[in-house]
């Protein structure tokens, strides 16, 4: 398990500068001067010969990646061309916002993909597998975007259930403490802003959870189907245990691992989903702040933005990967 | 000592049927006891007549404008209704069909050729080669699919054919992993060291023994990944990093839309209806495709 | 005596196997270590010995389809382990292989004709049409007919398979044939026929065989000559005849008294050995089968024996006849 775990680290290394690098090279692959663009096009030849300089763009390719290197490690992320100020200072409450939504997103996917998977296998081939199935085609071939864009129709602006844009009430204010906003409201024991905050975030993290619902639902579907029909759950039917018993605990053990599996990709899909799904909402997560900076062309906003997520995806598939050894002993490095 | 073969000779009803005709027989026999496969090929289908016909079947050009017949609702003469414009959504969702299936075909075309490529280089001869290849499908799946899309076309500009390029780079690792893997197993056969024994070349090897014998997987995979380069493309569309105005793609038909949803839902409703049918018909298909030609991909 | 066709010299596979994060190499798989002998033209070599003694890896080695840790391999003179990869092909023509699987050996998405015809592209052979030809002349010389050159191979049984297996390897004219347990896979029926083919086709193009077995009764009728391996070792190898009536390794003998005998009166005495084979990884020490040697000495565990050649003209690897 040790070893297996500093195995898992050191490919973990290569992996994070890769990424830094395409990043990088992204940037630079862009058509048209960096200086150029912050100064505007009525810049005089010096205003720009000495912002190159300052930008260190006189630099070989290499050395330019190596600066690169030494200001992410030192936790500088760049500063931001549209606010003028530092991406690093920026980027918290973004993302946190995205972690937040995301985070409830994943609890729903989980808790009803799990259960219509679990319900699917044990009532093979009856109505309710094939609705289920049916509405989990449905939802992974669906366009979240579409998805939300009827949401707001339906809950907002027809039943006028649900708030559809951003956060929180514009009127109200809430005192961001960890930036989280379930946590800060009731930390600061404001249980009425709490159920504020909680109503803003059900629209958006339904369509955020849709695609990852219907993939957990299939696949612990087929995984349940595979172990309900193994040796040891025909015994523990024999010994007369409780359907509904066996198949919650010693299958769901079993099914475990594919489930997980599936859990540490689909974080990659939230990832890149909320990008969509905060557009939409006007979620002032990292994804609307990326859109946004492409609006702008805010180059260091976008290089930062993917850097940071595309991490956050990595670790979170680390972290799966270390759970796998602990879960399952046989799994080995390889 | 050729007495033996005759006294062995085989049943007739094999011996009439040309091999290739009765893999083909095989392969209908299992395609076709699968219904829901069946009625994603017909989606399907019927996506690529809408597609191909497109000029016949819609009523309308794509960019027929009339400021007199704005938003209306769904009739006889405009069986979607009418967008912001004027236009005819049944029209331009016909016309749309084209752009989407291009992308979705084209990309993953573009995929393939370039994951198999690595893919096989990477399987075949290991070692460091399979090492960089390897870590470099790493990197490249360490962002979400849609994020690096958009960095790539914020590169190359924001239209539809540059999505289509950031679409299928970004699913060349996809393709990549599936031949590597492919490419070992079969690399262990004992065919496989039979060629080399007769002295065999490896571009030989490669081509004539391993890619034949990772064809299904790849076609399984293929048809599955239209539908999400599909998606992607919409959502590209949608965000103004593929296919611009006045294009009839479909994502780029939501977004110019979205604002007129509460006076006109139906210009929102059936361009994601649109998508959705498509999508689920490429994803019956291939599910379809996997457990007749592959049985063991079935999950 | 004129050069031999082939001479392998002190050939040696080691496979490290390596441990922890580091890649160190903790242990070597020693498969096969130190194996010589030499096949004349014409004849047959029969090397015969238990599973995961190394006589798989030896066969492949000749044909550097493994790549040898050490030895020499000379074919016709030129060492093969020395030759370029165009040189290497070219070799390769000459010296074919017969695989032991009949059913894994065949490219399931191949036809017979093209399974056939694919070493006779490979090495430049004639246009199509007479490469079709002489596919069709191959197949009636196997036992097989011109028509089955259009199926595939799942649409054969295993004896017919091998066949097919055959007539790849005749097909580019080769002087040695290397077969690989070309019959262990096939029912015991099906065996002595292709055997019998084996042995119609050496008299017909004058072809030189390795035969590598499991057991020695399946070589008897074939072999010029037999050499016995043992944990990557050769123990014992004499011509046929004298190795059959008066084996001398105690390890052959066991081996040879576990081949039922037809005639019921012959009451010699199986030889039941104790013990699994040592792993390769760890052989014992001295001489490698000392442990589960019934005749073992104190010697026998201390000192490695060396191969000796004895007045009949054998050579034996024990202790015993120092």
């Amino acid at each position: 398990m040790l070893s297996y775990s500093i195995k898992r680290v050191l490919m973990l290394i290569p992996v994070l500068l890769g990424m830094t690098l395409i990043v990088f090279a992204i940037i630079h692959a862009i058509p048209g001067n960096p200086a150029l663009t912050i100064l505007g096009t009525k810049a005089t030849p010096e205003a720009i010969q000495n912002l190159n300089r300052s930008l260190g763009l006189d630099q070989p390719w290499y050395i330019q990646y190596f600066t690169y290197l030494k200001h992410i490690l030192s936790g500088d992320l760049g500063t931001s061309i549209q606010t003028n100020t530092p991406i690093a200072n920026q980027i918290w409450p973004h993302l946190a916002a995205t972690i937040e939504l995301s985070f409830v997103a994943m609890i729903i996917a989980v808790v009803v993909g799990i259960n219509a998977g679990i319900i699917s296998a044990w009532k093979k081939n009856s109505v309710l597998d094939y609705t289920a199935m049916i509405v989990a085609l449905i939802g992974v071939s669906m366009p979240i975007f579409w998805l939300g864009l009827l949401e707001q129709w339906a809950f907002s602006v027809k039943l006028n259930w649900l708030p559809s844009i951003g956060r929180m009430d514009i009127i109200s204010n809430v005192q961001p403490i960890t930036n989280l906003y379930l946590i800060d409201t009731l930390l600061e024991g404001q249980l009425d802003q709490f159920w504020m905050v909680l109503r803003h975030l059900i629209l958006p993290s339904i369509a955020l959870a849709t695609i990852p619902t219907a993939i957990i639902a299939r696949m612990t579907r087929s995984s349940m189907l595979e172990v309900l029909k193994s040796d040891y759950i025909r015994t523990a039917k024999a010994k007369g245990q409780r359907m509904f018993w066996i198949v919650y605990k010693y299958a769901l053990k079993n099914a475990f691992i594919p489930i997980l599996t599936v859990i540490g990709l689909q974080t990659g899909l939230l990832l890149g989903g909320a990008i969509l799904t905060e557009t939409i909402f006007g979620w002032p997560g990292i994804g609307l702040y990326i859109y946004n900076a492409i609006q702008y062309r805010d180059y260091p906003v976008i290089q930062s933005g993917i850097l940071v997520i595309a991490f956050i995806f990595v670790m979170v598939n680390f972290i799966v990967d270390l759970l796998y050894g602990l879960i399952d002993p046989r799994i080995k490095y390889r | 000592m050729s007495q033996t073969a005759q006294s062995q000779n085989l049943p007739a009803a094999v011996k009439e049927r040309s091999p290739f005709i009765s893999a083909l027989v095989d392969f209908w026999k299992a395609f076709r006891k699968n219904k829901p496969a069946i009625i994603g090929a017909v989606i399907v289908f019927f996506f690529i007549l809408l597609a191909v016909f497109a000029n016949i079947i819609a009523p309308q050009g794509i960019n027929n404008q009339n400021i007199n017949i704005r938003l209306e609702p769904p009739s006889a003469q405009h069986w979607l209704g009418t967008d912001s414009f004027g236009r005819d959504i049944f029209s331009r969702i016909v016309f749309g069909a084209r752009l989407s299936l291009r992308v979705g075909f084209f990309a993953v075309i573009g995929s393939i050729i370039f994951g198999t490529f690595l893919g096989v280089i990477a399987g075949y001869f290991g070692k460091v080669i399979d090492t960089v290849i390897s870590r470099f499908f790493d990197i490249l799946l360490a962002f979400p699919s849609i994020l690096l899309s958009i960095a790539i076309v914020s590169i190359l500009g924001p239209s539809l054919n540059n999505a289509l390029v950031a679409i299928a780079i970004v699913n060349i690792p996809v393709f990549g992993r599936l031949v590597r893997s492919r490419v070992l197993t079969v690399k262990e056969e004992e065919y496989i060291m039979a060629a080399r024994s007769i002295g065999m070349g490896n571009t030989r090897i490669i081509f004539n023994h391993i890619l034949p014998n990772s064809f299904a997987p790849i076609i399984v995979q293929g048809t599955l990944n239209i539908a999400t380069a599909i998606l992607d493309a919409a959502g590209l569309g949608f965000l103004g990093m593929g296919a611009q105005p006045p294009q009839p793609e479909w994502g780029t038909m939501l977004s110019d839309s979205r604002q007129y949803i509460t006076d006109a839902p139906w210009t929102v409703l059936f361009p994601g209806l649109a998508i959705i049918l498509v999508v689920i018909g490429f994803n019956l298909m291939g599910d379809g495709l996997r457990d007749a030609l592959d049985p063991r991909m079935k999950n | 005596m004129s050069e031999p066709l082939l001479k392998v010299e002190n050939l040696k596979k080691y496979y490290p196997i390596k441990n922890g994060v580091l890649g160190r190499v903790s242990e070597t798989v020693r498969a096969v270590d130190g194996v010589s002998f030499s096949v004349n033209e014409g004849e047959t070599l029969g090397i015969v010995g238990e599973s995961g003694c190394g006589k798989s890896t030896t066969g492949r080695m000749i044909m550097r389809l493994i790549e040898p840790t050490e030895g020499k391999v000379s074919f016709e003179g030129k060492n093969i382990l020395s030759l370029s990869k165009s040189d290497l092909r070219r070799v390769r023509k000459d010296i074919q292989m017969i695989f032991q699987d009949p059913f894994a050996s065949l490219n399931p998405r191949q036809t017979v004709g093209k399974i056939i015809e694919e070493p006779m592209i490979v090495h430049g052979m004639g246009n199509h049409k007479e490469r079709k030809q002489r596919v069709e002349e191959l197949l009636e010389l196997v036992g097989l007919s011109a028509y089955h050159a259009k199926r595939y191979p799942h649409q054969f049984s295993g004896g017919q398979r091998q066949r097919i297996g055959i007539a790849r390897a005749l097909a580019v004219r080769p002087k040695l044939i290397i077969a690989d347990e070309p019959v262990s896979a096939l029912d015991v029926s099906v065996q002595s026929q292709v055997l019998n083919l084996l042995q119609d086709l050496q008299k017909k193009f004058h072809l030189t065989y390795i035969f590598i077995a499991h057991d020695l009764s399946v070589v008897r009728h074939i072999s010029n000559r037999v050499g016995v391996m043992y944990l990557g070792k050769m123990v014992e190898i004499s011509d046929s005849e004298i190795l059959y009536d008066h084996p001398k390794h105690p390890y052959t003998k066991a081996l040879l008294s576990a081949v039922p005998i037809p005639d019921p009166n012959s009451r010699s005495e199986r030889i039941i050995l104790s013990g699994d084979v040592p792993s390769p990884a760890h052989p014992p020490a001295g001489c490698t089968f000392h442990d589960r040697c019934p005749v073992a000495m104190d010697l026998c565990a201390r000192e490695k024996p060396v191969m000796k050649k004895l007045e009949d003209g054998r050579l034996v690897s024990c202790h015993l006849y120092d």
